[in-house]
C-alpha cells in the first residue's frame, strides 16, 4: 500500500514538471517573445535589449532549470507588466476562482444526484426522460452563450441576480449554474446507473427483507454504494472547474485565476501564464489522488490492500 | 431462480438480428432526429454559395441592426436581420456552418489519428510502452486546456488554420483512452492469437483484425470530439482568441454582438441556437450509435 | 399445534412483452411451529418466486394472487406495505442462497445486524448489540464481539451465511423461510449450517420452511415435503412418506437419481428424467409433466389435473390411483 501510494506520488510530480516544461516551451516557441514584449513599434534594438533584460537569449533549457528552481521556492518570479511577484497576483485571485468552483460543483451535485436517484427508481417514466433529456440538452449548451442567456434573463429582464462583479452570494448564481451545468449529465447518469445496478444487488434485498422502512434501504444501504463513484469523478470534475473557468470569469467579470490567465495573455505576460498553467495542472494532479483517496475510504473493500 | 429465465425466453421468441436492427434504427427517435439536422446542416453549408441570399462580408452601414422578420419593422430582405456592421445575419449564419463543420471533422480527424494511434500502441504492446502512453495521456489531462489553446493561438496568430491545428493537437485524449482499452480487450481474444500464430506482422494485425472490431467504440468518440471541438473553437473565437474577423463564425458572431445583446438580444441567440442545434444533433448521433451497436444498450 | 403459515391457492404472475408468465400456480401448504417444511424441485420450477410471494418481497413486474395467505392468523394479502415492513425481520425471517452478495459491504458486521433489532424492537444501542454478540455466539462465531466490527468481505462464505442465520434471528421471529441456504458452500460447512438450523429451530421453537432442490438435505433435516414441479405442488406428505412411498411420477424419478448403498449396484446407471421443464408462459392445458413421464397416457393431455387428497397432509397431483403408483414403484425399483 504504501510502495503503491509513492509509486503514484512519483508519477504525480513527473506529470506536474512535464507539464511545466511543456508549457514553458510552447511559450518560448510559438512566436518571439521579446518581439511581443517589445510591441509593435520597437527597433530591432529595442528587441535585443528586451531579450537581454529578461533572459531570453538564453537557451531554452538554462531559462527553464531557472525558472524550475526558483519556483520550488514558490517564487515564480515578477509579472512582466506590472513589476508585482506572480504569486501575490495569483494568491490574491485564487479564492474567486475556488469559490466559483465549489458553488458549480454543488448546484451540479444538487441537481444530478436527485434526478438521478428517481430516475433509477421510475426507469422510462416521464422523470426518467426528463433527465435524459436535460443531460442531453446540457451537453450542447456552449458555455458562454448559456451565460449570456442567463445574464439576459436574469440579470436584465427578471433583474433578480447581478450581472458582474463579486460582492455578495448573489454575484456566484449565475457564474456557479453557467459553470456547472456541464457537469449535471455525467454526475446523473453515474448516479441512475450506478442506483439501478445497486437496487438490483441482493444485500437490497436483504434489507427490505428486514423490513426497513423505504428511505433506510434507499439511503442508507443504496445510495451510499451508488454514489462512490459519483464521489470521485466529482473530485476530478472539480479539478475541470478550475482549469476552464476562464470563459465564465470573463463573462461575468469575475476576478478569479482564469480572468486573470486570460488578461496575462492578451498582455503577452508569460511568467503568469506560466505560473498559472503549473498551478491549474498541479490542483487537478491533486485531485485524481484525492478522487482515489476517496474510493478507499468510501469502500471498504478496497482498503484492506 | 425463475427471474433469471425471465430473459432467455424474451431471446428465444424474438425475431431474426437483421429485422432487430432495423426495428431499433428506426425506433430510436434521438439517432434518427440527429441524422436528419446533421444532414440538413451539412447540406445547407455545400450549398452556402446558392442559399445565402447575399455575401457574408458585405457590409452596409446604413442597414445596422435591422430586425429579424418576426418583429414589426423587419423584412424578408433580411429575414434574420443584419448585425453591426450591415452584414445579412441569414448569409452570415448558412457560412458559418462551413466553419464550424470543417473545424469539427478536420480538428476531430487530427486528434483522431494522434489519439488512436497512442491508444492502438499502449493497447496492443502493453509494457512500457503502454506506462509511457498512459503517463502521455496523464499529462495531457492534467493542463488547462482552454488557457493553453488561448495561449498558443495568441502567440501564432489566430486563423482558421491555427485553431484548427491546436484543437487537433490537444483533443486526442478521449481517443486514446477509449482505443486503448477497447484494444486490451480485442487483443485477449482468440483470433488475434490465431492471427499471431500464422505469422502476421504486428502491423497487419492491428490493422486488420483490431481496428475493425474496436470501430464502433471509435465513431462514437469521434462525434464526442467532433462536438468538443466546435464548441471550442466557439469559445475561443468568443474570447477573441479564435477565428479572426470578418470570418462567420457563430462563436465570433456572439462576441461581436455581445455588444448589443441587451438591445438586440437575437444578436447573440441565433448564433447560439444554430451552434446548440448541430452539436446536439451530433451528440445525438453519437448516442444512437452507441445504443445501436452495443449489445445490451438498452436504456 | 396450530400453524403458522397457511398458503392457499398461490398464483405469481408476471406479464412479459409476448405474454403472461406463470411460474407459481395454486400453490397451497401450511406449516406449523417446530416443524420443518421441506419445498422441493429443479431450478425454475418456482420454490424461490413462492417464498418471495409470501414475504412480499417479489419483483414491481410481478402480481401476486391467493386464495389466503395468513401469518399466525393475521391476513397478509390485505395488509398494508407499512404493516408488512413492520412483520418482516421481526417475526418472519428469511435467510438467502448467495452469502457472498446478501451483506452490504459498506457497513460492519455488527451494523447490519443491530440494524434489525433496532428498526423493530427500538431501544439503545447497547442491547441491539448484545443480542448480535449473544446470536454470533449461538450460531458458532467465535470471538464474536470483534467480530461486530469486521466488514462483510473480510469473512468467509460459510461465515457470512451464519451471520446471515445471526441476522434472521435478531427479534426472534416465529418463522424463518430459507431459500436454499447451503447451495453456495461446501459440503462440509452444508452439514453444520443444517445442524445449526435444526438446533436452533428446536430451541426458539419456530417454523421453517426449507427450500432446496437437494434430497439429502430433505431427508436429514424435514419433518414434512412438498415436491414442485413446473410452478405446481405435485405431491406433500412426511418425510417418511414421501422417501419410502413416493406416488407421483416425478418424486419417483427425483429418487431414482440418488445412488443407494447396499440396493444400487455396480455399474449401473443412476436414474435421470429425460426432456425439459415446459415453458410456463401463457395458459397450461393437462399435466406439465405428462412429455417427460413413464406412465403418460392419453388422458394426461386433457384438462389440469387437481391435487389429490390421501390424508390431511398428504396429496399427490397424478391421474394414476395410489395403487397404480406404488406398483409403478415397485417395477421401476427391479
Amino acid at each position: 500500500m504504501l510502495a503503491f501510494t509513492l509509486k503514484r506520488t512519483l508519477v504525480a510530480l513527473l506529470v506536474a514538471i512535464t507539464v511545466s516544461i511543456i508549457s514553458f516551451s510552447l511559450l518560448r516557441l510559438s512566436g518571439d517573445l521579446a518581439q511581443a514584449l517589445a510591441g509593435p513599434s520597437a527597433t530591432a534594438a529595442d528587441v535585443i535589449a528586451v531579450r537581454k533584460a529578461y533572459g531570453l537569449d538564453q537557451p531554452l533549457a538554462v531559462q527553464y532549470l531557472d525558472w524550475a528552481g526558483k519556483a520550488l521556492h514558490g517564487d515564480f518570479g515578477d509579472s512582466f507588466f506590472f513589476k508585482e511577484p506572480v504569486w501575490s497576483m495569483i494568491a490574491t485571485r485564487l479564492p474567486v476562482t475556488m469559490t466559483l468552483g465549489v458553488c458549480a460543483l454543488f448546484f451540479a451535485l444538487v441537481v444530478a444526484i436527485p434526478l438521478g436517484v428517481l430516475a433509477a427508481l421510475r426507469p422510462n417514466s416521464w422523470i426518467d426522460r426528463l433527465a435524459l433529456t436535460l443531460s442531453v440538452f446540457g451537453q450542447a449548451l456552449p458555455s458562454f452563450w448559456f451565460a449570456l442567456m442567463l445574464m439576459i434573463l436574469f440579470g436584465l429582464k427578471l433583474r433578480w441576480l447581478p450581472i458582474s462583479g463579486t460582492g455578495s452570494w448573489q454575484h456566484y448564481v449565475m457564474p456557479a449554474i453557467a459553470l456547472g451545468y456541464y457537469g449535471m449529465p455525467a454526475f446523473m447518469r453515474l448516479t441512475r446507473a450506478g442506483m439501478m445496478e445497486v437496487l438490483a444487488s441482493d444485500y437490497i434485498r436483504t434489507a427490505r427483507a428486514k423490513g426497513l422502512r423505504t428511505p433506510t434501504v434507499l439511503f442508507k444501504h443504496a445510495l451510499r454504494n451508488a454514489i462512490i463513484p459519483v464521489v470521485a469523478v466529482a473530485a476530478v470534475q472539480f479539478g475541470f472547474f478550475l482549469g476552464g473557468s476562464i470563459v465564465i470569469e470573463s463573462v461575468f467579470a469575475l476576478h478569479g485565476v482564469g480572468y486573470l490567465g486570460l488578461e496575462s495573455i492578451s498582455r503577452a505576460d508569460f511568467p503568469v501564464v506560466q505560473a498559472i498553467v503549473l498551478i491549474l495542472a498541479s490542483f487537478y494532479i491533486v485531485l485524481t489522488l484525492v478522487a482515489d483517496l476517496l474510493n478507499a475510504v468510501l469502500d471498504p473493500r478496497i482498503r484492506v490492500a | 431462480m425463475a427471474i433469471e429465465s425471465l430473459a432467455g425466453i424474451d431471446q428465444i421468441l424474438e425475431p431474426s438480428a437483421g429485422a432487430l436492427l432495423r426495428r431499433r434504427v428506426f425506433g430510436h427517435a434521438g439517432f434518427l432526429i440527429g441524422l436528419v439536422i446533421i444532414l440538413a446542416i451539412l447540406a445547407v453549408a455545400l450549398l452556402a454559395p446558392v442559399l445565402a441570399p447575399y455575401d457574408p462580408y458585405d457590409q452596409n452601414l446604413s442597414q445596422r441592426l435591422i430586425n429579424p422578420v418576426w418583429f414589426d419593422n423587419g423584412s424578408w430582405a433580411h429575414p434574420l436581420g443584419t448585425d453591426q456592421l450591415g452584414r445579412d445575419y441569414l448569409s452570415r449564419l448558412i457560412y458559418g456552418a462551413r466553419i464550424s463543420l470543417l473545424i469539427g471533422t478536420v480538428a476531430a480527424t487530427i486528434s483522431g489519428l494522434i489519439g488512436t494511434s497512442l491508444g492502438l500502441a499502449a493497447g496492443y504492446f502493453g509494457g512500457r510502452v503502454d506506462m509511457a502512453v498512459t503517463f502521455i495521456i496523464t499529462t495531457r489531462l492534467a493542463m488547462p486546456v482552454i488557457l493553453v489553446a488561448l495561449a498558443v493561438v495568441a502567440l501564432a496568430g489566430g486563423s482558421l488554420q491555427v485553431v484548427i491545428l491546436v484543437l487537433g493537437l490537444l483533443l486526442w485524449d478521449r481517443f486514446a483512452v477509449v482505443t486503448r482499452s477497447t484494444t486490451m480487450q480485442v487483443r485477449a481474444l482468440d483470433y488475434v492469437a490465431a492471427a499471431r500464430a500464422t505469422g502476421c506482422s504486428t502491423l497487419r494485425i492491428v490493422l486488420a483484425e483490431i481496428l475493425p472490431n474496436i470501430m464502433n467504440a471509435l465513431i462514437v468518440v469521434v462525434t464526442l470530439e467532433m462536438a468538443q471541438a466546435i464548441l471550442l473553437e466557439a469559445a475561443l473565437s468568443f474570447l477573441g482568441l479564435g477565428v479572426q474577423p470578418p470570418l462567420p463564425s457563430w462563436g465570433l458572431m456572439v462576441a461581436e454582438g455581445k455588444e448589443y445583446m441587451f438591445f438586440s438580444p437575437w444578436v447573440i441567440t441565433i448564433p447560439g441556437v444554430a451552434l446548440f442545434t448541430l452539436v446536439l444533433a451530433i451528440n445525438l448521433l453519437g448516442d444512437g450509435v452507441r445504443d445501436l451497436t452495443a449489445p445490451e444498450n438498452r436504456s | 399445534m396450530s400453524a403458522i403459515l397457511e398458503v392457499e391457492a398461490l398464483d405469481v404472475k408476471i406479464p412479459l412483452a409476448h405474454g403472461i408468465l406463470h411460474p407459481v400456480r395454486k400453490v397451497s401448504f401450511s406449516v406449523a411451529r417446530g416443524e420443518t417444511f421441506c419445498i422441493v424441485g429443479e431450478s425454475g420450477c418456482g420454490k424461490s418466486l413462492t417464498s418471495l410471494a409470501i414475504m412480499d418481497l417479489l419483483p414491481k413486474r410481478a402480481q401476486r394472487t391467493a386464495g389466503r395467505l395468513a401469518f399466525a392468523g393475521t391476513d397478509l394479502l390485505g395488509l398494508a406495505a407499512r404493516r408488512m415492513e413492520d412483520i418482516r425481520g421481526d417475526r418472519m425471517a428469511m435467510i438467502f442462497q448467495e452469502p457472498m452478495t446478501s451483506l452490504n459491504p459498506s457497513y460492519t458486521v455488527g451494523n447490519q445486524l443491530e440494524e434489525a433489532f433496532l428498526r423493530h424492537r427500538g431501544g439503545k444501542r447497547g442491547a441491539a448489540r448484545e443480542r448480535a454478540v449473544f446470536l454470533l455466539e449461538k450460531v458458532g462465531i467465535s470471538a464474536a464481539g470483534s467480530r461486530l466490527g469486521q466488514y462483510p468481505h473480510q469473512l468467509s462464505g460459510g461465515l457470512r451465511q451464519r451471520v446471515m442465520i445471526a441476522m434472521a434471528l435478531m427479534c426472534g421471529p416465529e418463522l424463518i423461510i430459507a431459500d436454499e441456504p447451503t447451495t453456495a458452500l461446501d459440503v462440509t460447512i452444508q452439514a453444520q449450517i443444517l445442524h445449526l438450523l435444526a438446533a436452533l429451530q428446536r430451541e426458539f421453537d419456530m417454523g421453517v420452511v426449507l427450500i432446496t432442490h437437494d434430497l439429502g438435505i430433505v431427508a436429514r433435516v424435514a419433518t414434512r415435503v412438498a415436491i414442485m414441479y413446473a410452478g405446481q405442488i405435485v405431491e406433500t406428505g412426511t418425510v417418511d412418506e414421501i422417501f419410502s412411498r413416493p406416488l407421483h411420477p416425478y418424486t419417483q424419478g427425483l429418487l431414482r437419481c440418488i445412488p443407494v448403498p447396499g440396493r444400487t449396484r455396480r455399474g449401473e446407471h443412476l436414474g435421470s428424467i429425460p426432456g425439459l421443464v415446459p415453458n410456463l408462459v401463457g395458459e397450461q392445458r393437462g399435466c406439465s409433466f405428462r412429455n417427460r413421464c413413464p406412465h403418460e397416457f392419453a388422458a394426461c393431455a386433457g384438462s389440469n389435473v387437481a391435487l389429490k387428497s390421501l390424508a390431511p397432509e398428504r396429496a399427490y397431483r397424478c391421474l394414476l390411483s395410489p395403487a397404480q403408483c406404488a406398483t409403478n414403484a415397485l417395477e421401476a425399483a427391479e
